[in-house]
């Protein structure tokens, strides 16, 4: 009894791959576990409590601090990857042309430098026009944001687009679409993939970012990471576990839900 | 493949205007902006505050003195109050960013405890306030060793028994002081011959140490480090889940130090935070914020409010043999700055 | 006549295409210049200025800070060496960004091939499974693994019950930790770039491999690769190039005792109070990353796949 010979495989990367989320989620679950600790710790076990729950939910700052963190990578996510799709289709399938190797460089230059320089930079940038305008809002944090996420979008959506040939468009072309047609219905679809891979990586990287939001934030625009940061040389409690752990849950739900209705339309 | 895609970005696209949505938040009929430490401010005692005044405070996190200083020196950041380090108090007023509330003047000023009344860092409490204070000291796992652990010899000149378990909290100054200390130096010296004997004792010592990160808490409860400099709050922490650690104030000298709440001058809340200064100074919520910060607070009498365990503490109370050892936390000049940051660097390239 | 038409129309088209291509990336290109290189002239003038008294810089100006990036006066004798300490940490971050880069690569490379090859229903499903881990703070994630490979930790206490070891390895504060530690964190940046260029991978070719009698792994390294090539590229980048900054995994789990390039930048801007030495540090760090990178893409980009 021979097996179906199946020519997507790869001996060994399934069983890669296997470890891989093993070893992606038993972190995740000690985290988990931990922020039902009794004691101070997050790593040494005294015992089951719920009450690291209840002060997360009575701190009217953690959970501010997490909306925020949220919205920020939410809105600075979809404005970056909307922004480097445009510059992935303006950059890829093409012959040289003159700017080509500057506006590579030139998007992929937030990725070179340490964040502490950036930071540095826009705290001075940003603190003038906030004496000037007198706006001392969100949009600093979003913009700031927006700028570093690009690269992150960027690059997975170039890649996806390199190895897309043009045969297809050229199809279309052909057949009079207009060439918002061309896009909306034979380019996105195609392209789907590389923007939703960018978009979730651009959204991963603002939820983490600490340095930039350290130095551009105003008053009362504490993220998640940086009110983490600021108990750094102190004690951190398993207070952030407790609202990672809810995090968690909600990020669960969101993709379940997603994966049940996509299910229903197809 | 198409009906797939709209529905994720339909999906996601409701996320973002959710999210959108969420950002209008109620105001009370006064402000207060407060730029502090993280995880050092009280929940209760804010409550408190914004209860009896009617006052909505926002408090807003950093992690550095640098960070605070560089922030506020650039204008526009918006806070009313920040509680820097005493040795980073006179760079705050000579740079002009305080504004002079006189709290020393204030209805409370009489509980501030004597010897914090008239600090060097601002005579006669012009400007600032007592939030916190404490010491930068040694912690020892005393299962693992039992000797004497009132010395910066179980950092700088290891015992056997904890070589290799040694970790070094990265604070650049902190570590410095100490082994200039420990040389018989004075604090922040220019001295060459005291400093190149601390790049010595440096650079002999880190051969022993494990490691040299902030974590001590989670290190020390399992056991990864069985002794570190530290703070003598987050010694405490320490002993609290293990009695087997203990603070150790360290005879070549130790460094006192302070977190002070001050008020700025571009504030735009000044009387609220007039109020905020006076509130501090009340022996009961000087206590609730110990309570949760768990650092001694410089206002007398607020002992009674804080729990049990803090009371008599031996690291929050300083034994009255050590305290002739204390020297107070200053600014060094920036020349000798300059030198600290040298030797750090070839200590940790 | 008719053929010099022809041509200055193809010219005219072409010139239109270059054109609707400046404005396609115009959104992208200004983002960038307000809020990332723009600001970042301000840490060039910074970074020929003298290190003010308390942090910030003082007007005057100074080419000290550069030339402390090269060249160390030496506290005590007062000579003038390279500044080998500066040498030391560049080099080291930059063997563990490449180490990283490699082992991701290896170990991202079969997941994103398993993620591409499910069927199309349940593919995003695994992507998410991938980066919902990143929704967690990374100090937080950082401190969760230390309860994982302590010495009383998962690992140690799972190998000692089941015997295979009697004395529990020292994993915490290693090398080997730093890497592992560098590896999760850096991870999903491999794997989507990666998916996103396998997920059209055009089995027909596999087939026509297999036809011929190529063994899979002569498949593997003769048509898939080539064919996921981009992808492979732009998440060599993307893990590259953020990790030669990384320091808080560093230290938690590798002790923290060597700087990293990350913390000697912080450094000057923090306690070192010497804002244009870290200015030039860093602007020095972005001209060697950026020559590599355009080496790298030439080099590897002239292979790819350019017919349209």
């Amino acid at each position: 009894m021979a097996r179906r010979f199946d020519i997507r495989r790869q001996t060994g990367f399934t069983t890669i791959a296997m470890i891989v989320f093993f070893a992606l989620y038993l972190p995740i679950a000690v985290l988990v576990v931990f922020a039902f600790n009794a004691g101070d710790s997050l790593s040494v076990w005294e015992g089951f409590s719920l009450h690291w729950f209840e002060r997360a939910m009575e701190n009217g700052a953690v959970i501010d601090a997490s909306l925020r963190s949220l919205q920020i990578a939410g809105v600075a996510a979809v404005v970056a990857t909307i922004a480097a799709t445009m510059a992935a289709l303006a950059t890829t399938r093409t012959e040289p042309y003159p700017g080509l190797t500057f506006k590579y460089a030139f998007i992929n230059q937030p990725l070179m430098i340490p964040e502490i320089v950036t930071a540095v930079a826009l705290l001075i940038f940003f603190s003038r026009i906030k004496i000037w305008t007198g706006y001392d809002g969100l949009a600093y944090l979003i913009v700031a944001h927006t700028a570093f996420c690009v690269p992150f979008a960027y690059l997975p959506i170039r890649a996806r687009l390199e190895s897309m040939d043009l045969t297809l468009e050229r199809a279309a072309a052909d057949l009079y679409a207009t060439p918002w047609n061309t896009f909306r219905y034979v380019t996105l679809p195609l392209l789907w993939p590389g923007i939703l891979a960018g978009f979730m990586l651009a959204f991963v990287i603002s939820l983490d970012d600490v340095v930039i939001t350290n130095f551009v934030k105003s008053g009362g625009q504490d993220t998640l990471p940086t009110y983490m940061l600021g108990q750094m040389r102190r004690a951190i409690t398993p207070e952030m576990n407790a609202i990672s752990a809810v995090f968690l849950l909600i990020s669960i739900a969101i993709v379940t839900v997603f994966f049940f209705v996509n299910r229903k339309r197809a | 493949m198409t009906a797939k895609t709209g529905g994720l970005k339909a999906g996601l696209m409701a996320l973002t205007f959710a999210l959108m949505a969420s950002t209008g938040i109620a105001h009370a009929e006064g402000e207060l902006n407060i730029y502090n430490w993280g995880n050092y401010t009280s929940p209760e005692m804010i409550k408190k505050f914004e209860d009896k005044y009617n006052v909505k405070v926002t408090i807003t996190d950093y992690d550095s003195n640098d960070t605070a200083l560089a922030k506020v020196r650039q204008g526009g950041s918006g806070f009313d109050m920040v509680v820097p380090s005493q040795n980073y108090m006179p760079i705050w007023i000579s740079e002009g960013l305080l504004l002079e509330t006189d709290p020393g003047k204030m209805e409370n000023a009489k509980n501030i405890a004597p010897e914090w009344a008239n600090p060097d860092f601002d005579p006669g409490r012009k400007y600032s306030v007592p939030w916190a204070m404490g010491i930068v000291g040694v912690v020892v796992n005393t299962a693992a060793y039992d000797g004497d652990i009132n010395t910066w010899g179980i950092i700088f000149d290891t015992p056997d028994a904890l070589k290799g378990k040694v970790n070094v909290v990265p604070e650049m100054t902190d570590v410095i002081d100490a082994a200039v200390l420990y040389n018989g130096g004075t604090k922040c010296t220019g001295d060459l011959e005291i400093l190149k004997k601390v790049r010595d004792t440096l650079l002999k010592a880190k051969p022993n140490w494990v490691a040299m990160e902030y974590g001590t808490i989670e290190k020390m409860g399992s056991g990864d480090i069985m002794a570190s400099s530290d703070w003598n709050g987050s010694a405490f922490r320490q002993r609290l889940a293990n009695p087997k650690v203990k603070f150790g104030y360290p005879k070549e000298g130790y460094v006192n130090w302070s977190d002070n709440l001050v008020v700025l001058k571009d504030a735009k809340n000044v009387e609220n935070a007039k109020l905020f200064q006076n509130f501090m100074m009340d022996p009961e919520n000087a206590g609730m914020n110990s309570a949760f910060h768990r650092y001694a607070n410089g206002i007398a009498g607020s002992d009674a409010f804080m729990p049990a365990d803090m009371k008599d503490a031996p690291e929050i109370k300083i034994p009255d043999e050590f305290k002739s050892v204390g020297v107070p936390s200053q600014t060094c000049p920036p020349d000798v700055q300059a030198l600290y940051t040298k030797i750090w660097t070839e200590l940790q390239k | 006549m008719a053929e010099r038409d022809a041509l200055s129309l193809i010219e005219a088209e072409r010139r239109r295409d270059i054109r609707s291509r400046w404005l396609l990336s115009t959104p992208a290109l200004l983002i960038i210049l307000f809020a990332a290189l723009g600001p970042l002239f301000i840490v060039l003038v910074y970074s020929f200025l003298t290190p003010g008294d308390y942090g910030d810089v003082k007007w005057t100006f100074s080419t000290e800070g550069w030339v402390s990036v090269f060249l160390q006066r030496d506290i005590f004798d007062d000579t003038l060496t390279i500044a080998d300490a500066h040498l030391t940490i560049f080099w080291r971050s930059i063997k563990l960004s490449l180490m990283t880069t490699v082992v991701t690569l290896i170990v991202g490379f079969p997941t994103a091939y398993f993620i591409a090859t499910r069927s199309e229903r349940t593919r995003e499903l695994w992507l998410f499974l991938i980066t919902i881990p990143f929704w967690t703070n990374l100090l937080i994630r950082t401190l969760a693994m230390l309860v994982v490979i302590r010495n009383e930790g998962l690992i140690n206490t799972m190998l000692i019950r089941f015997g295979l070891i009697d004395q529990p390895l020292q994993m915490l504060f290693t090398d080997g930790a730093i890497l592992a530690g560098m590896v999760y964190v850096y991870l999903p940046l491999m794997v989507l770039p990666l998916y996103a260029s396998m997920e059209k991978l055009d089995f027909r070719l596999i087939e026509a491999g297999y036809d011929l009698y190529a063994t899979p792994f002569r498949v593997l390294t003769r048509i898939i690769i080539p064919l996921v090539k981009p992808g492979m590229i732009a998440g060599s980048i993307l893990v590259f190039i953020p990790s030669l900054g990384a320091y808080v995994t560093p230290s938690i789990l590798g002790g923290g005792k060597n700087l990293m390039i990350g913390n000697l930048i912080e450094l000057q801007f923090g306690a070192g109070r010497n804002w244009p030495l870290g200015s030039a540090l860093s602007i020095a760090l972005m001209l060697i990353v950026m020559v590599a990178l355009l080496a790298y893409v030439r080099n590897a980009g002239s292979s790819g796949v350019k017919h349209g």
